[in-house]
């Protein structure tokens, strides 16, 4: 049963293509008004008290609108949400007003360690409970709708029961969050696991989606040559996920749409050129309708 | 529902197997890991392993990069990796990672043949907490306008948040300075020790090299001491300090951001 409560505000970034902030194109995002949707930063990056880091993204906010990704509150952990921690994570939030929250089904604390990965569980009855139960946990306290990503996974557990799609529509279901679609993690996921990436995305709660995301991955391979993807955002994004995300926004309509790229980060042209790929594919998948933010 | 539900047999659970297994590099990988055809269990969880690992490295190394130039990329990888298979972060805060990594370098028997390097590294630990510190006005000398001789002598400073002082037997600033490249590298001829005072009054993190009086200066009012003893302090330190010169260095310098009369003493 649902506690009665004031209403979570929604994420409500507009539908246009974005960019992970890196520090190092600062000067570059400044020296002119950039065409882009909005901006997304990892939350924990910003959790110090000053400098730099909050300078640089106060000038950032003034002027774009703002997705923060937390990727330490260890949502899919079975152990208590870190309460400081989303202290931290409240007052980020309410110091910039972000237009988005957003959060990872990953865990990466236990036993007061930090594994700063984002690692996977098993689907179960159990780990469904703990989820929906932190994500609430965490609206709650920032009175916002959260967004929880689809992860990037290399094993399966033996245990898990549920499938991931059913996973994640059950907790958007039951703790009234929004879902973040990526759409490489999708793409890895089905290469490792061996499943059909079309069939997983018919599957996911498609209503749901509030951001999707899109990363560049690598291939490697296991020890018989069969293909090991590893997502490493360190490089384009691929033509194969580029299609699969026409695919979704074709059926999803217009969906604002993070480029991450966080390894071996290119100059900001080259940041800039990607952004405009994906903003054509976007903008053709709906049939020229989304006009980019100036 | 609470949480607490969910911890009721967690110690045999899977998500105690993986903790533990990710940070040891010889073990097995946890039970419960589904095995797929054509795929090897051990090769899956090793991306998970290397995962940790190097991200947890590569954070020492960013924090660290003098004293990963001084030892060499092999040293620093095996030094960095012996630290955070022991000391995995206790927070999310990865900033704030790599605290106890000077102590650890000095407690290092491979490292003995470099006795400074564990002040170069609580040296670049400094820089990193200045980088992120609160934001503060610096205090100038116009703030100070109507303070009579008698009460400036009675002030207590507080001096700005990112301030921190690393004294050192060894000339840390200099060691430092030519490995950050901000010194060409070149022999050492003076081995007298020096103190590093790391601040940040804007953006940027500056590292100086004060001289000794003036280091016993500013340590004495870090330590809240009045200005009339920090004076005396570094007097007895160095004959010739200067108070003049240095407390318009402590504005010049944005140093401090405030400063009261000190109300008597409470013992």
């Amino acid at each position: 049963m649902r506690r009665a409560r004031a209403p979570l505000q929604p994420s409500r970034l507009p539908p246009n293509v974005g960019l992970g902030f890196k520090p190092e194109h600062f000067a570059a995002i400044a020296a002119e008004p950039q065409p882009l949707g909005f901006f997304e930063v990892h939350a924990e990056n910003y959790m110090g008290a000053g400098g730099v880091p909050h300078a640089q993204l106060a000038r950032l906010r003034e002027h774009y609108a703002l997705s923060i990704h937390g990727v330490g509150l260890s949502i899919g952990s079975l152990e208590p949400l870190d309460r400081n921690h989303l202290a931290r994570l409240k007052r980020l939030c309410d110091r910039y007003n972000p237009e988005s929250v957003s959060e990872h089904l990953a865990w990466s604390s236990h036993g007061g360690a930090f594994y700063n990965d984002l690692l996977p569980l098993p689907y179960t009855d159990e780990t469904l409970a703990a989820v929906i139960s932190h994500v609430d946990e965490a609206q709650t306290a920032l009175g916002r709708r959260i967004l929880l990503e689809n992860p990037a996974t290399y094993v399966r557990f033996e245990e898990s029961a549920i499938p991931e799609t059913e996973f994640l529509a059950e907790a958007a279901r039951a703790s009234g969050c929004g879902l973040l679609l990526d759409v490489n993690n999708v793409f890895v996921c089905a290469r490792n696991h061996a499943y059909d990436a079309l069939a997983y995305l018919a599957d996911f709660p498609i209503d749901e989606i509030s951001e999707i995301h899109l990363a560049g991955h690598f291939e490697t391979f296991e020890a018989d040559g069969s293909p090991l993807l590893i997502d490493a955002h360190g490089c384009v994004v691929s033509g194969a996920v580029l299609d699969l995300y026409a695919g979704v926004i074709a059926r999803a309509g217009p969906l604002p749409t993070l480029i991450e790229w966080d390894n071996n980060v290119p100059d900001w042209r080259t940041m800039r050129a990607q952004a405009a790929i994906v903003q054509e594919r976007l903008d053709h998948a709906t049939g020229g309708g989304a006009k980019s933010a100036a | 529902m609470t949480p607490h539900v969910f911890q009721n047999h967690w110690q045999s659970h899977w998500q105690n197997h993986w903790a533990q297994a990710l940070l040891d590099p010889a073990g097995a990988p946890p039970p419960g890991v589904a095995r797929q055809a054509g795929t090897a269990p051990d090769r899956r969880f090793a991306v998970y392993r290397n995962n940790v690992m190097v991200s947890l490295t590569g954070a020492l190394a960013a924090r660290f990069p003098a004293v990963k130039r001084i030892v060499g990329d092999e040293f620093f990888d095996s030094a960095a990796r012996a630290f955070a298979s022991k000391n995995p972060p206790r927070s999310p805060l990865m900033m704030t990672y790599g605290e106890e990594f000077p102590d650890f370098i000095a407690r290092l028997d491979a490292a003995s043949a470099v006795p400074y390097l564990a002040d170069v590294a609580r040296l670049e630990a400094a820089r990193t907490r200045a980088y992120h510190a609160d934001d503060a006005a610096p205090l100038t000398a116009a703030d100070l306008a109507g303070v009579s001789q008698e009460t400036l002598f009675d002030l207590r400073f507080v001096l700005h948040p990112s301030l921190e002082l690393v004294a050192s037997r060894f000339p840390v600033v200099t060691i430092w300075a030519m490995n950050a490249g901000d010194l060409e590298l070149a022999e050492i001829t003076d081995w007298s020790g020096e103190t590093a005072l790391i601040v940040r009054p804007a953006l940027d993190v500056e590292v100086r090299r004060p001289p000794p009086g003036a280091a016993a200066f500013l340590a004495s009012l870090a330590a809240g001491d009045r200005l009339g003893d920090a004076a005396a302090a570094a007097l007895a330190q160095s004959a010739d300090f200067d108070l003049a010169v240095n407390l318009a260095a402590l504005f010049s310098g944005g140093l401090a951001i405030d400063a009261a009369a000190a109300k008597d003493d409470p013992q």
